[in-house]
């Protein structure tokens, strides 16, 4: 190819890129949803700053119900709990998205390969992962943690490896249509090797599904890294981390209603989740257009 | 038919024996010396060495599986590392406990999410299609447990109409055990209304697109009529695929809910066995869950093959 025609491709595609931002901006599902996540990431960076007490400092003021001191009340340690639910985005917003792109890069790579090469590393790959989604993703995490040991790397790795195949799966699909088009056939033709078509020539046409598998996986990589350690097999104590908070302080409620512990964790948790969906939404309806 | 169902059953037997080789894998895995675990630390090192004799987990791996899935093929599900009795004796009385809690969750998602799906469609891009859509599309991304606490502040602590404990009075009858059953079902159909809607929208919409439908309507048939003989029967087979395919995480949330409600299901005992390391009876439930997920599957199968001509009269899927 030559200097200019490659300048030209990528003219083009810086074009088309600003072209869907534009088409995204304009989105409102898209929108509200990046307002939200946009907020959660602010409170991740600058919590310690915004805090109006220390999150993890112990009072005797236990239980104490929401009032101008204590804007949503304290825990059963005394602690804030409008301090710590400032604070408590930061553990999942560390862990998921570093899962995520674990699960995203793996699968990619590994979606190519079955996807281009088929054959007998086709057959293996898909027969293992179909046992591995044979079983509940909940189940093989709690059981893998408990067998790895907690750690924040040990919950990115078991979340990203168990996502791999579920990325892979898609990239898979998307790859079978697209080696049929025929600038692949042409791209052998011209004696480029495998990893080049793969990875130079059909990578940068698959990109839109794995986007909005991205930013779908995203959520439930929230979504499962939020119900371990309400299992008690993700962060551990004496993180505010939202989920942390809800298993903390959940059993009070046969005692008496405690609401203000467990209901701002638990709204926090799902704005972040429907926010992270309204952008998966807003990419999907703009890229299939 | 026959045809499509032996292959599905093939395929489902293979998954399995991976599956158990991945179970096992795993359960072996699981650190420190399973004796030293049992007795705790004051033991004496022949003690420690004389149970694992015992246990058998001085042997090679390979026969360690094999005798474990021979005898798990038998009905021999091991026995529990903490409470020394058959894991079965334990498992029996909370698999039917799981397994109330998810018929009560499946009655009540199943009809719902394909009216929701169904209605949905008719009302394609108006106000109330955006509603459902988006709504079962955030409630599909929140978990159970968070959706649990709001449910439980709501029924139970605020308005006081539904028990807030799942697990009913000793010798309770049939619907005081469903009422009490109906909060945890409740968060567990929260999750899956977006799937399955989504799906029954789907196929609603792609069969209200057809050819046949218009010549349906041209024909002069009433609404109502094309709805139920045409547009149904063929928009409910991919929704059929799809409650099968959500069967697997019916099962994973029944885990986090049961913890939640302190009721006694085999996500309970997966749950407290995985924190004492009790490993034979984690992988003889794990694999327990593999074979109901199967189970789940094969039967969806069946009723997809019987509802589908194509496959019925003798075609390949």
């Amino acid at each position: 190819m030559s200097a200019f025609a490659v300048t030209a491709t990528a003219a083009r595609r810086r074009s088309a890129r600003r072209e869907t931002l534009r088409a995204l901006i304009s989105s409102k599902t898209f929108v509200v949803g990046a307002a939200i996540v946009g907020w959660w990431v602010f409170c991740a960076l600058f919590a310690s700053v915004i805090e109006p007490h220390d999150p993890l400092t112990q009072s005797a003021d236990v239980l104490a119900p929401p009032s101008l001191h204590h804007l949503m009340g304290t825990d059963q340690l005394g602690r804030d709990v409008f301090s710590r639910w400032l604070g408590g985005a930061r553990s999942i917003l560390e862990i998921a998205p570093a899962a995520t792109l674990l699960a995203v890069v793996a699968g990619t790579t590994l979606g190519l390969l079955t996807g281009y090469l088929r054959g007998a590393v086709d057959d293996i790959v898909s027969r293992l992962s179909e046992a591995l989604l044979a079983l509940p993703m909940i189940v093989i995490a709690v059981v893998t943690v408990v067998a790895l040991g907690h750690s924040t790397l040990t919950l990115v790795v078991v979340v990203g490896v168990l996502f791999t195949p579920i990325v892979a799966r898609t990239v898979r699909a998307a790859v079978l249509s697209e080696r049929e088009r025929d600038y692949v056939p042409a791209a052998r033709l011209r004696g480029e090797r495998a990893g080049y078509v793969m990875f130079a020539e059909i990578l940068p046409n698959v990109t839109a599904p794995i986007v909005v598998e991205a930013t779908v996986r995203l959520g439930y990589a929230i979504f499962t890294v939020a119900g371990l350690t309400f299992l008690g097999f993700g962060v551990q104590d004496p993180s505010p981390d939202w989920a942390l908070q809800i298993s903390d302080n959940y059993t009070l409620l046969a005692a008496g209603n405690y609401w203000w512990t467990v209901l701002f964790p638990a709204l926090a948790i799902a704005s972040l989740v429907i926010a992270i969906n309204l952008i998966a939404d807003g990419i999907s309806q703009v890229t299939e257009r | 038919m026959a045809r499509f169902l032996l292959k599905r059953l093939a395929l489902a037997l293979v998954t399995l024996v991976l599956v158990s080789v991945l179970v096992f894998a795993v359960a072996q895995v699981l650190p420190g010396n399973v004796g030293r675990n049992v007795l705790g630390g004051f033991a004496t090192p022949a003690a420690v060495a004389q149970l694992n004799h015992q246990l058998g987990v001085d042997r090679p791996l390979w026969t360690q599986y094999w005798s474990w899935v021979s005898n798990f093929a038998q009905g021999n599900l091991g026995t529990s590392l903490e409470y020394r009795v058959p894991v079965w004796s334990l498992l029996q009385a909370s698999l039917v406990n799981s397994l109330k809690l998810a018929a009560v969750a499946f009655v009540l998602v199943v009809p719902l999410s394909i009216i929701g799906g169904v209605f949905a469609a008719l009302r394609r891009g108006r106000l109330a299609d955006r509603v459902i859509t988006l709504t079962g599309l955030s409630l599909t991304a929140i978990p159970e447990f968070v959706s649990a606490i709001v449910l439980i502040l709501v029924f139970g602590l605020a308005l006081r109409v539904l028990p807030v404990d799942a697990t009913a009075p000793p010798g309770a009858g049939f619907l005081t055990q469903v009422k009490y059953l109906l909060l945890p079902a409740a968060a567990l159909t929260l999750v899956l209304f977006g799937y399955i809607a989504r799906m029954a929208r789907a196929g609603t919409i792609e069969a209200l697109d057809s050819d046949y439908t218009r010549t349906a309507y041209l024909k002069g048939l009433r609404t109502h009529t094309v709805i139920r003989r045409h547009v149904l029967r063929n928009s409910l087979l991919p929704t059929i695929a799809v409650i099968a395919t959500q069967m697997g995480y019916l099962i994973g949330g029944l885990v986090v809910i049961e913890k939640l409600f302190n009721y006694n299901g085999i996500g309970q005992r997966i749950y407290t066995a995985a924190q004492n390391k009790d490993f034979t009876m984690l992988q003889s439930s794990v694999l327990v869950i593999a074979i109901v997920y199967l189970t789940a599957s094969l039967i969806a199968d069946l009723i997809y093959s019987l509802l589908n001509p194509r496959i019925r009269y003798g075609g390949t899927s």
